[in-house]
């Protein structure tokens, strides 16, 4: 069985259509990279599959092994393994980000029936973990995400999905607003998340940062659907002619 | 917009059954006739074994309040209050008089129980959670004083304070026993013509608590009350009196519940704070009376007045409030900073969900010299409440170096409800310094689904920003309190998402 199996998904957006029959396949342990223009409809389909209210599905279905992903409120599917890090992650003023990230994994702990784990313990795996991220001590002590800038709040994203460890990991143009260090910092930490067990789908509108995350398969989208897969080298085909020839093969489509 | 939508019909779905006070005491009571008038006035302070002047002074005000109009400029709606329909005065029948705990009604001891206050003279230790970085603590005492319906039922740890020289007890018993301090202090923080509930006040209280902190002395555990109304169609009108003689200090809670009911209650109360020379008072409140049901049915209206007077140089009142139940709020705990170098402190946090009206706030009055007042309000509006911050800050002309920083936030939840922000600026000296900063925000769509991504659900989700969000006010609260005060936030917005 896949782990995540998206047939023909329909999408509209105040009753317009913005993804027209996506199909995708993932399993364990691949990295699959998803192309394509602004507008293409990538961040839609990140969003619907992590479950972001406001989406309306209108045909075709997502399976998360086997199982109804629509189904689930969000966080049922962030328990089963579901792990969006966002273009734009948010800032939530007064709520201290150590404090955030132990209510999220214990609540994820819970729902799957697994002991919560005690203060000193997490302290000790987040410390860890920053650690390996270069992630300042100090900054686990502000408001999540408040003030930070582009490169750290992309380098919490890692973090949070270093500890929640979920099997799904869907990364939203992970590179926007990255400078080429900070962009080779957090690309090392995806890298070391690489496992036989866990799937990624990167997103991203440049062949950059597929030099650092290197992916099994590339996926080029246009206009609401996936109009052409292959191996890591379509990436680089991309880069060099450009995504026009695809908006012609999704018109002919539709 | 699905998941405020979502919200917002959870919000909705708030009803009695979130409020978990709402039980009802079955024990017999004595009761004054229905209905106000001299009759009843004197039927109070016969009950109270009080003195002549003490019935004068309520006569007085009786007389007053006759003439006086009930207040409309708060930003509030309710049907016309029938004070003839009203019983003043509500006490649990005695089987004979009190001389310890152990001979109160077992079934008042078991309502303190369920709302969880200790009666018995034990030290609590179990729910504390020390503060970030600080000690355990290992032996915390709280002296309470319980008021249930109209009178104090008990007061505890009386015999330790007595030693430390502090005067903790039922104002009735205060009036009785120390009246020249009484005589002295009543009424002049709040004088009994100040407002139509003030002197409605003055004239029907029978019970509240009194403290008196001598010179030099400070007080060696937290003070507490709690106040229960239980009777039906009852009014509460406690009257509050702490002095802090010079160079003194004492820490105030209190706490209020109501069981719920479908007509609307009347809490009318008065405290009045006097801080002399070099004395610092510190006031919290929790307040959870009733709200009313998911239609706005029932629910406490809180009418009070609160005023603390700075009266000596370099003296500190801070008001501190956790304001979540009510079904109508109208208060504005205020201080007069008369001495030079005073300081005047208002820390608050409004809640307001279902049909709740909040209108609510303080003034800073600066009379003397380099006085300074220090605003912080936090409002969260969800359901399809209104919530009101409303502020005052004068300089009088003599007030040279008076300083003032006011911060009021507001947090909507949903959109059927409002947040609304009056403040009211007079310097008349060229020296003030007034800042004031005001924002509103919304709990957004993005938040909440950033936060449930991350696996938390949508109602711990809305609980984590709102205790960010109210940080600063909850670590104003004693440490025993703070960790009360933020489930009983979570409580009042749990119906609101769950
Ligand atoms: N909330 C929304 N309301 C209306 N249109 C939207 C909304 N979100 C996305 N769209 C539209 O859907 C299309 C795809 O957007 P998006 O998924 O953000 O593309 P990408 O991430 O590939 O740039 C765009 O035309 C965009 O304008
Ligand atoms: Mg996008």
């Amino acid at each position: 069985m896949s782990l995540l199996e998206i047939k023909d998904l329909q999408v509209r957006v105040d009753d317009r259509e913005i993804l027209h029959g996506l199909s995708l396949t993932v399993n364990e342990g691949e990295i699959h990279a998803i192309m394509g223009p602004n507008g293409s409809g990538k961040s839609t389909l990140s969003h619907v599959i992590a479950g972001k209210p406001g989406y309306e599905v209108t045909g075709g279905e997502i399976l998360f092994r086997g199982e109804d992903l629509l189904e689930m409120d969000p966080d049922e599917r962030a328990a089963k393994g579901v792990f969006l890090a966002f273009q734009y992650p948010v800032e939530i003023p007064g709520v201290v980000t150590m404090n955030f990230l132990r209510t999220a994994y214990n609540a994820q702990r819970k729902a799957r029936g697994e002991s919560e784990l005690m203060a000193p313990e997490f302290l000790k795996k987040v410390r860890e973990v920053a650690k390996r991220l270069g992630i300042p001590q100090d900054m686990l002590k502000r408001g999540v995400n408040v003030g930070f800038s582009g490169g750290e709040k992309k380098r919490n994203e890692i973090l949070q999905m270093a500890l929640f460890e979920p099997s799904l990991c869907i990364l939203d143009e992970m590179d926007s607003g990255l400078d080429i260090d900070a962009l080779r910092i957090a690309a090392d930490g995806v890298n070391a998340l690489r496992s036989p067990g866990r799937a990624m789908v990167v997103i991203t509108h440049y062949q950059r940062l597929l030099n650092y995350i290197i992916p099994d398969v590339v996926h080029v989208m246009s206009k609401g659907r996936v109009v052409k897969s292959g191996g890591k080298e379509l990436a680089l085909e991309l880069e060099a002619s450009g995504y026009a020839q695809f908006d012609e093969a999704a018109l002919t489509a539709a | 917009m699905a998941a405020v939508q979502e919200t917002v019909d959870r919000v909705r779905q708030i009803d009695v059954d979130q409020y978990r006070y709402g039980f009802e005491t079955l024990i017999e009571s004595e009761k004054a006739p229905k209905g106000l008038s001299e009759d009843t006035v004197r039927f109070i302070s016969t009950k109270k074994n009080e003195p002549a002047w003490m019935l004068e002074w309520r006569l007085e005000a009786y007389r007053r309040w006759l003439t006086m109009a009930e207040p409309t400029w708060a930003r509030v709606n309710y049907p016309k209050i029938d004070y003839q329909d009203i019983y003043y005065y509500a006490a649990p029948k005695p089987k004979k008089a009190l001389t310890s705990v152990d001979e109160i009604d077992p079934e008042i001891l078991k309502t303190y129980e369920k709302l969880g206050i200790p009666l018995r003279e034990v030290v609590i230790l179990e729910g504390v959670e020390p503060p970030p970085g600080g000690e355990p603590s290992a032996s915390r005492k709280i002296a309470v004083d319980a008021v249930f319906d109209s009178v104090s039922v008990a007061t505890t740890f009386k015999e330790e304070l007595r030693k430390a020289g502090v005067i903790f007890m039922p104002i009735s018993e205060a009036i009785r026993e120390h009246p020249e301090i009484v005589k002295k202090y009543l009424g002049s923080v709040v004088p009994t013509s100040d407002n139509f509930f003030a002197t409605l006040n003055a004239a029907v209280f029978s019970d509240g608590s009194f403290v008196y902190v001598p010179p030099g002395v400070r007080c060696p555990m937290e003070l507490s009350t709690y106040f229960r109304i239980n009777e039906r169609n009852t009014g509460q009108f406690e009257r509050t009196l702490i002095i802090a003689d010079k160079g003194s200090y004492v820490s105030y809670l209190e706490g209020c519940t109501a069981p719920q009911r479908d007509e609307n209650q009347l809490h009318a109360a008065v405290v009045e704070l006097v801080a002399l020379d070099d004395a610092e008072i510190k006031y919290s409140t929790v307040q959870n009376w009733y709200p009313g049901n998911s239609e706005g049915l029932g629910g406490i209206y809180n009418f009070v007045t609160k005023r603390g007077d700075c009266r000596g140089v370099n003296s500190k009142i801070s008001w501190t409030q956790v304001e979540t139940g009510s079904a109508i709020t109208w208060k504005y705990p205020s201080c007069i900073l008369r001495g030079d170098n005073s300081r005047g402190e208002f820390y608050s946090i409004a809640i307001s969900n279902g049909h709740q009206q909040v209108d609510s706030g303080t003034k800073m009055l600066h009379l003397g010299k380099n006085t300074t007042s220090r605003i912080i309000s936090k409002g969260i509006a969800a359901g399809v409440s209104q919530n009101t911050y409303r502020g005052l800050v004068t300089a009088h002309r003599k007030a040279t170096g008076a300083r003032n920083y006011t911060a009021c936030d507001s947090l909507l939840i949903g959109d059927k409800c409002g947040a609304h922000t009056v403040p009211y600026v007079e310097a008349k000296n060229s020296s003030a310094l007034f800042e004031h900063e005001a924002t509103t925000s919304k709990i957004s769509e993005d938040v909440l689904f950033y936060c449930t991504q991350r696996g938390l659900s949508q109602e711990e989700a809305v609980g984590l920003v709102v205790n960010g969000f109210v940080k600063d006010v909850l670590q104003q609260l004693p440490m025993e309190f703070a960790v009360e005060a933020q489930k009983l936030i979570s409580i009042s917005l749990e119906g609101s998402v769950g």
